[in-house]
């Protein structure tokens, strides 16, 4: 199977064209087959989850907590929802064809892909001005995390590190997510001076044939590879188990035992009192 | 350009006799296969070496796609009838003038005697940076080498471009629209019938097709309903050379009339986007009023409402704007200033 697909220009020269559209189907099942064995391994294997004994010792010694704890703020939720959608519109959008379903897609991709670039761009200045910048990004200080989870998966009973305000797994996903959305949004913005749109005048001469190639292979690759992880990220958001961090995704707080099952209150430091109906974590606006 | 070789690569030959043999044959090799017809639109990519098929399914031996039928009113036209004689055909000449009259101005007599209805309907776009072999948005790349500033495009797209700026090049198919036919299409799993308006595919639906023909599919009739049989018609076709040459632009109507105004009309007019282009607006728009000269300026300037020119073709606005004036004028408003 041939990963890239290359052209002919008017100079006769090869180019660069695009991926091959079967990295799309690879990657649709490739997260749909993660998403079965996931699920099945979850269903048949002795995967241990933390004793309550544990958390209801935490939860006697931490009645200081309020009840509710504000896990994301408005802004933060609006911009996930807002960012979730232009990404459904642009995977469906850029695929269904491709699958077979034809429809005018052009107008509607490119509209959507505008909505996910004002996303991240406000997203960026959001995390990184009024949120706790370095909450959602991976070290080497989660290696021990991460290995307790590990054995944790395969039946161990660990009592190892809790995360802090973000799981390992959203935190690695968000790293996922950080390189394949930044990808395909700045490929696709350049992409855009190629289409007629009321907002550029068309430039096709704007890139060199080769660097145009790049651009193209660089949306297909990262493209392709969104539809295994939106996949991912959905299989997870409806899992029962973590049910609860889609809820606070939704609402925007956590319960106080869930704060104390699931995370290490000295790696995400939550206010004492707060005048809100959720207590906000320190450092967070 | 690509550089015309003559010798066609090697490929296998079927010559099916029926219907149902060429269905199994173009369902078994559909990966690889061509459908050939008259051969004018596919000698110039075989020999051009651009299409290398590895089997050729040649449609002329199929004697129940060729004729002319009655259909309840209607007409039913097999595929492969040659366009001259849908041109001579008493009842198309009769009843659906119109497509005699498109038909008749195709290429020459002898394209004419060799090219069939079918094929000059399903006939790629005549683009000639496409046609050279360069990997355009049309041939699966990335670009439209039309729809650039320097690029040769006096034959391009004025409406509905979608990163590709071909147009449709035939003359049946505005005609055809405007007649309200249908097309049967047969493959493995059976007929289907869509309309003529929805057999045609604009780049943006599938930049890679000019049909809805999918493969496996093939087209074997056309079925002319009665409904606008004996009504008015008008076609025209302006060209570069008067002998021998696609349209720059063309318009066909069908309009009927009651009292002095406008009953019911279909206009649709072809190489200016990359499927016929049928003027539903203008249509709606002229339906009770006055054959005059109002109605038809009326009706000119919304027909190119939403053009968009490149850097050549931008005389196809005026153009259009007065093949429309001159679709509801009809033949006999020879008084009229356009």
């Amino acid at each position: 199977m041939d990963l890239l697909t290359w052209g002919r220009s008017p100079w006769g020269e090869w180019v660069l064209t695009h991926v091959s559209w079967n990295l799309f189907w690879a990657s649709l099942y490739a997260g749909i087959l993660f998403f079965l064995a996931h699920a099945s391994y979850m269903l048949f294997s002795a995967h241990r989850k933390r004793p309550s004994a544990e958390t209801d010792r935490l939860e006697a010694a931490r009645k200081d907590l309020p009840e509710k704890i504000e896990r994301h703020n408005l802004t933060a939720r609006l911009f996930h929802w807002v960012m979730a959608a232009s990404m459904f519109v642009l995977l469906f959008t850029a695929f269904l064809p491709i699958a077979g379903v034809r429809f005018p897609w052009v107008q509607w991709h490119w509209m959507a892909g505008l909505v996910l670039i004002a996303a991240i761009a406000f997203h960026i200045i959001h995390a990184s001005f009024f949120l706790d910048f370095w909450s959602i990004w991976v070290g080497p200080k989660d290696i021990p995390e991460f290995k307790a989870e590990i054995l944790r998966e395969f039946g161990h009973d660990v009592p190892g590190p809790k995360s802090g305000k973000y799981p390992l797994g959203n935190r690695l996903y968000h790293l996922a997510i950080v390189i394949t959305g930044l990808a395909v949004s700045i490929s696709g913005a350049f992409m855009l001076v190629r289409v007629r749109t009321p907002l550029f005048v068309r430039n096709p001469y704007l890139l060199r044939d080769f660097t145009w190639g790049v651009t193209y292979v660089t949306h297909g690759l990262a493209g392709t590879g969104l539809v295994g992880l939106v996949i991912a990220h959905v299989y997870f958001a409806v899992r029962p188990d973590k049910w609860w961090i889609t809820k606070s995704m939704i609402l925007g707080w956590i319960t106080r035992r869930q704060y104390l099952e699931h995370h290490e209150p000295s790696r995400w430091v939550v206010g004492r009192q707060s005048s809100s109906p959720a207590a906000k974590p320190a450092g967070q606006a | 350009m690509a550089v015309i070789r003559d010798i066609i690569p090697a490929f296998e030959l079927f010559q099916p006799a029926s219907i149902d043999d060429a269905v199994r044959l173009i369902d078994k090799y559909r990966d690889d296969y061509w459908v050939l017809a008259g051969g004018l639109d596919s000698m110039d990519w075989l020999k051009d070496r651009l299409r290398r098929p590895r089997y050729v399914i040649d449609l002329t031996q199929i004697n129940e796609l060729v004729g002319i039928k009655d259909s309840g009113g209607g007409l039913e036209i097999g595929a492969m009838t040659p366009l001259t004689q849908v041109v001579h055909h008493p009842v198309v000449r009769d009843k659906f003038g119109l497509l005699a009259e498109a038909a008749e101005l195709v290429a020459s007599p002898q394209i004419r005697n060799q090219g069939t209805i079918g094929g000059n309907v399903s006939q790629d776009t005549r683009c000639w940076y496409y046609r050279g072999g360069w990997t355009c948005y049309r041939a699966g790349g990335n670009i439209c080498y039309a729809d650039t500033p320097t690029a040769i495009n006096r034959e391009h797209a004025i409406l509905d471009a979608d990163r590709c700026v071909a147009v449709s090049p035939s003359d049946t198919a505005p005609a055809l629209v405007a007649l309200e036919a249908q097309m049967v299409i047969r493959s493995s799993r059976g007929e289907r019938v869509v309309a003529a308006e929805q057999y045609f595919v604009g780049p943006g639906i599938d930049i890679t097709r000019m049909t809805t023909l999918q493969p496996g599919e093939l087209l074997t009739s056309i079925r002319i309903p009665a409904t606008w049989a004996g009504a008015q018609f008008y076609f025209e076709k302006v060209r570069d050379r008067q002998v021998w040459d696609f349209p720059l632009v063309n318009v066909a109507s069908a309009i009927k009339f009651s009292n002095g105004k406008v009953d019911a009309a279909r206009i649709v007019v072809g190489a200016v986007a990359a499927t016929p282009k049928r003027l539903a607006n203008v249509e709606a728009a002229i339906v009770g009023k006055a054959r005059d000269e109002a109605t038809a300026d009326m009706a000119g300037r919304m027909a190119v409402e939403g053009a968009v020119t490149l850097r050549y073709n931008g005389y196809k606005v005026p153009l259009m704007r007065n093949l429309v004036k001159r679709a509801i004028r009809g033949s006999e408003g020879g008084t009229w200033t356009s």
